[in-house]
C-alpha cells in the first residue's frame, strides 16, 4: 500500500484518491440532501398532529428489511433503459431510499413525543401551530433528528462504496478492481480511507450534537445507568 | 448500449437454471445463518460479561460499535490480505456486523427485567443461573428476538456484498450478470430474491416473537416507538437504531 501511496497516480488524474474521495462525498452529500428534503417534512409535520405511528414503524421496518446492494443492482437496468447511464444515478436513488427512514423515524419520534407540558405552555403564551413547531417541537426533537441524520449520513457513505459495481467512480472502484488483482495498494488505501470516512462522519455529527445541544450533554444515558441492574 | 436491447428478464434463463439459483439461495441463508449463529453466541457470552461487570459494557460496546460503522465492502476488502478470499473473510466480517445489534439488544433485554420480578424470583427461591433461565430469559425474550431480526436482516443484505470477495449466494448470480455486461437477468433475479428473502425472514421473525410471547399478544406493543431504548428492545423501538449512534454507534455497513 505505501509503495502504491508513493506513486503519482494516487495523487493524480480521475482514479487518483482525491478525485474518488471528492465523488464519493460529492454523492453521498447529494443523497442526504435529497433524503432530507423529502423526510423531514412529513415527518414534522405527522409528528405535531401526533398521527402515522403506523407508517413510522412500517418505514422503519421495510427500510431496514431491503438490502439497499440489490436495490442499486436491481436499478441499473432500468436506469440504463430510460436513459439515465450507468452509475450515478442508480446509485443516488438506492443511497436516497436507504437514507429516508432513519431521518423520517427518528424526527417522527422526536416531535411527537415532546413532552405536552412544553407544548400546553407555550399553547398557554399563545403560540400557534408554526410557532409551537419551530420554536418549541423542533428544538426539542433535534438531538433525534440529529440522530436520524447521522445513522443515514454513515450509511450512506459506507454504502456510497457499492456504487463502484454499477460503474459510479468513487473510492468503491479501487476496491472493487482490487479484489482479483495480484497489486493490493490500491484497495488497501481505498478501504481504510472509506471507513475513515464512516468514523469520520460519525465523529463530526457526533460533535455536531454536542455543539447544538449542549443540555444533553450532561445527561446520563438511560441504557448506560446502572440502577437498571436491580440484583446480581 | 449496454444492457439496453435486452429484456429486463429472460424466463427461459430463468428455466434453464432454475437448480443454479435454488442452490444459490440456498447458500445464501447457509451464509446467513453461520453468521448470525456464530454472532450470537459471541454476543451471548459479551452479553453475560457486560452485565455481571458493568464497567465493561462501555468499552466492548464501543468496539463493537466502531466494527459496525466500517462499510462492509472496505472490511471485506481488508480481510482479504490477512485471511484470504472466500468464505473466511466474508463470515468474520458478517459476524463482526452482528454483535452490535445483538448485544445491545440482549443488554437491554435483561436490563429490562423489573427488579421486583428478580426480588420475587429469589423469595420464591430460584437461584442463579435458574433464575436466569426460568425468569430473566423470558422476560428479556421480545428484545433479543427483536435483535436477532435486524441481525438476520442486516446479514442477508451483507451477504449479497460478499459474492464480491468470492462467496457464493445470490450476490454470486447478481455479480455474474454484471459482468456479463449485456443480459440482466440474473441481476433481476439476484436482487429481487434476496430482497424477497430479507421481507420473509424479517416477517417470521415476527410470527416467532408472536409464539415465543404468548403473553404480549393482547398488548399492541408495535404502536409505542420509544426511542430511549436501544434497538429493536420493544417491539418497534429500533427508532434507537438511531438512538444507540449516541453511545458512539453508526448504524452503517452498508447492506
Amino acid at each position: 500500500m505505501w509503495d502504491y501511496l508513493g506513486t503519482d497516480a494516487a495523487w493524480h488524474g480521475e482514479n487518483g484518491l482525491p478525485a474518488l474521495l471528492w465523488a464519493h462525498l460529492k454523492l453521498s452529500f447529494a443523497s442526504l440532501l435529497i433524503a432530507a428534503l423529502i423526510a423531514l417534512p412529513p415527518a414534522i409535520v405527522l409528528g405535531h398532529i401526533k398521527k402515522g405511528a403506523l407508517l413510522a414503524i412500517s418505514v422503519v421496518n421495510i427500510g431496514r428489511a431491503i438490502p439497499s446492494f440489490a436495490i442499486i443492482v436491481l436499478l441499473l437496468p432500468f436506469s440504463l433503459k430510460w436513459g439515465f447511464g450507468l452509475g450515478f444515478w442508480p446509485t443516488l436513488v438506492a443511497l436516497v431510499l436507504l437514507a429516508i427512514p432513519p431521518i423520517f423515524t427518528n424526527t417522527y419520534t422526536g416531535v411527537r413525543d415532546v413532552p405536552p407540558d412544553a407544548v400546553e405552555a407555550a399553547q398557554g403564551m399563545g403560540m400557534q401551530a408554526t410557532g409551537l413547531m419551530r420554536k418549541v417541537e423542533l428544538p426539542v426533537a433535534l438531538p433525534l433528528i440529529l440522530t436520524g441524520l447521522r445513522v443515514s449520513a454513515v450509511q450512506i457513505i459506507a454504502t456510497a462504496t457499492l456504487g463502484a459495481k454499477v460503474g459510479y467512480r468513487c473510492l468503491g472502484t479501487p476496491i472493487v478492481a482490487g479484489i482479483s488483482r495480484a497489486d493490493k495498494g490500491p484497495l488497501l488505501a481505498a478501504a481504510i480511507l472509506v471507513a475513515a470516512l464512516a468514523l469520520l462522519t460519525d465523529g463530526v455529527f457526533a460533535q455536531t450534537q454536542k455543539v447544538m445541544v449542549p443540555w444533553r450533554a450532561s445527561r446520563t444515558r438511560p441504557h448506560d445507568n446502572p440502577e437498571a441492574e436491580g440484583t446480581s | 448500449m449496454l444492457f439496453a436491447t435486452e429484456p429486463l428478464v429472460r424466463w427461459k434463463w430463468v428455466g434453464d437454471h432454475l437448480d443454479e439459483i435454488w442452490q444459490d439461495l440456498i447458500e445464501h441463508i447457509q451464509l446467513t445463518a453461520i453468521a448470525v449463529g456464530i454472532g450470537f453466541a459471541i454476543s451471548l457470552v459479551l452479553a453475560i460479561v457486560s452485565i455481571r461487570y458493568r464497567w465493561t459494557y462501555g468499552p466492548i460496546g464501543a468496539f463493537c460499535a466502531v466494527l459496525y460503522a466500517i462499510p462492509s465492502l472496505a472490511l471485506f476488502a481488508l480481510l482479504i490480505p490477512i485471511v484470504g478470499l472466500g468464505v473466511v473473510p466474508a463470515e468474520i466480517a458478517l459476524v463482526g456486523y452482528t454483535l452490535l445489534i445483538l448485544l445491545r439488544n440482549m443488554v437491554a433485554g435483561f436490563d429490562g427485567v423489573p427488579p421486583e420480578v428478580r426480588e420475587a424470583a429469589d423469595g420464591m427461591g430460584y437461584e442463579g443461573w435458574r433464575r436466569g433461565l426460568r425468569v430473566d430469559l423470558p422476560l428479556a425474550l421480545p428484545a433479543i428476538i427483536a435483535g436477532l431480526r435486524i441481525a438476520t436482516v442486516t446479514t442477508v443484505g451483507l451477504v449479497t456484498v460478499a459474492a464480491l470477495v468470492g462467496t457464493g449466494g445470490l450476490g454470486a448470480l447478481i455479480n455474474d450478470g454484471l459482468d456479463r455486461g449485456d443480459f440482466p437477468t440474473p441481476v433481476v433475479v439476484g436482487s429481487v430474491l434476496s430482497i424477497a428473502l430479507a421481507i420473509v425472514l424479517d416477517v417470521m421473525f415476527v410470527l416467532i416473537e408472536r409464539f415465543a410471547t404468548p403473553w404480549r399478544r393482547r398488548q399492541r406493543p408495535d404502536t409505542v416507538i420509544n426511542p430511549d431504548e436501544p434497538v429493536g428492545a420493544a417491539a418497534a423501538a429500533d427508532v434507537a437504531g438511531g438512538e444507540l449512534a449516541g453511545a458512539g454507534a453508526g448504524v452503517a455497513s452498508g447492506g
